[in-house]
């Protein structure tokens, strides 16, 4: 089996298994939801500048709700310890790993793209003609998350309270993302031109990079026993 | 291919299919597994016994490539796990106390998906032949976690054997069976065996199994305290060893 296929095969294992349960989608999305309106509420929007702290409450929701998808994406394998399972198949287990990764993408990704929309009516915010670029710091900024915290993951739910250590481990490691996160989602709000922000989309994508390719070469004694 | 032990062919030819030297293994200070020499030909049936505790399961995570050794060596069909680590893998199947099986996919999806991890060449055809010879093809539709748990087994022993692995290792495979059941898992694993494949069966069940079996191999207490031919071995020593004191010393085989 090739390297590509064996990421596609154990990503849309996890995305039918979703779709069929719909265990993560509903929780994600309403907690994700909950959190904006719980921010809402806390800060009167009408007197605060929602470029200031809109981005921050976009993404704690996107990164808060995306904790619950980690816990979910390898407490999934150990139960019956599926894990096994896979770690036994004459796959590469980066390739596991990385199927992971893109599963818990998608996972935030839908979230993203039913949060993104209700913001701009719940804040009044406007992308200023520049979607596409909105969609890379997404895009680039999901992927980073979404791998540190598959890494993480991996590690935790071997531990009797993994999914109480997750979120202390995985919040520090991923500051720069979230500081880039934040920042670039700032500049594309108040419509600042590209120049301003490139330095934060090329740290994201440097993050990106060298957290997937740690990763990879630290898979394997992360899953062993 | 060099014949097994009962004349049958034997992949790999006169390479031993299991050679550990020292093969040990310990969680903290816990002892799992003292220091254990083993040699099993390829296509032998070997019949692992032990108390709760013993080391049984240890030892086919081990040999499964799951752990790795504290101390000691082992050499899979002539080669360090290490080495050609997936390649070894796709030549092992192995059933543990768990299924392993997804309860929201259906019995033929979890096949199909094992059956592409290991890269068959009809994942779709060998997953309909597994499920007809687990006598699931009526389930096969429905999401395992409907299964009785009897069920969940029978699908849990065609996945491990899903790619046709020339070392099959199962711990317990007739926990939740009932007769039936057991007694086709019986007839599977003798074609198995017929098919030259090295079979290691931890239970607790041995008068099912002892006939089918090369070899005894018993565990207390991580020591080994009996190896030996099943044919020479009587019921009542496997009791007297199971139900007495662990041994002081390791056992070496003797015949």
């Amino acid at each position: 089996m090739s390297y590509w296929r064996a990421i596609l095969l154990v990503a849309g294992k996890d995305l039918r298994i979703e779709l069929r349960s719909r265990e993560q989608a509903v929780t994600l999305l309403f907690f994700a939801l909950l959190v904006l309106v719980v921010f809402n509420f806390a800060f009167d929007f009408t007197v605060i500048d929602f470029v200031t702290l809109g981005p921050g409450v976009l993404w704690v929701a996107f990164m808060f709700s995306g904790v619950l998808a980690l816990n979910r994406s390898f407490q999934n394998e150990r139960e019956q310890d599926r894990i096994q399972g896979i770690l036994l198949a004459p796959i590469d287990r980066s390739a596991f790993y990385l199927g992971k990764v893109a599963a818990t993408t998608l996972f935030m990704a839908a979230v993203e793209a039913v949060l993104v929309p209700i913001a701009v009516v719940l804040f009044n915010f406007k992308f200023n003609g520049r979607i596409v670029l909105a969609i890379l710091a997404l895009v680039l900024n999901t992927v980073g998350f979404a791998a540190v915290g598959t890494l993480f993951s991996g590690m935790t739910t071997r531990t009797r309270r993994g999914d109480l250590l997750l979120p202390l481990l995985l919040f520090p490691a991923a500051v720069p993302i979230a500081l880039s996160a934040v920042k670039t989602t700032s500049h594309l709000f108040a419509g600042h031109p590209l120049s301003r922000y490139a330095s934060w989309l090329a740290m994201s994508a440097a993050y990106d990079l060298i957290f997937l390719a740690a990763a990879v070469l630290l898979i394997d004694h992360v899953l062993e026993e | 291919m060099s014949p097994g032990p009962r004349g049958k062919p034997a992949p790999g030819g006169f390479v031993p299919a299991i050679e550990a030297r020292g093969l040990a293994r310990s969680f903290g200070v816990v002892g799992a597994l003292e220091p254990l020499d083993l040699t099993v030909p390829a296509g032998e049936s070997v019949l692992l016994l032990g108390p709760n505790g013993a080391g049984k399961s240890t030892l086919l995570r081990l040999l499964a490539t799951l752990l790795r050794p504290t101390s000691g060596s082992l050499r899979l069909f002539g080669e360090s796990p290490g080495t050609g680590e997936a390649a070894m893998r796709r030549r092992i199947g192995f059933l543990s106390h768990q299924t392993f099986l997804y309860d929201h996919l259906t019995g033929r999806e979890n096949l199909l998906f094992y059956g592409r991890l290991y890269g068959l060449p009809d994942p779709g055809g060998a997953a309909e032949e597994a499920l007809r010879a687990a006598r699931l093809e009526p389930r096969g539709g429905d999401c395992v976690g409907t299964y009785s748990r009897g069920m969940q087994q029978r699908l849990a022993i065609a996945r491990a054997l899903l790619h046709g692995p020339d070392l099959v290792l199962l711990d317990e495979p007739f926990t939740g069976l009932d007769r039936e059941s057991a007694r086709h898992l019986e007839s599977r694993l003798r074609e198995e065996a017929a098919l030259g494949r090295t079979q290691v069966i931890a239970t607790h069940d041995y008068g099912r199994s002892l006939g089918a079996s090369d070899r005894v191999l018993l565990l207390r207490d991580g020591v080994v305290a009996l190896d030996r031919k099943a044919r020479e071995v009587e019921p009542r020593e496997i009791e007297a060893l199971l139900d007495g004191p662990a041994p002081a010393d390791p056992v070496r085989r003797d015949s």
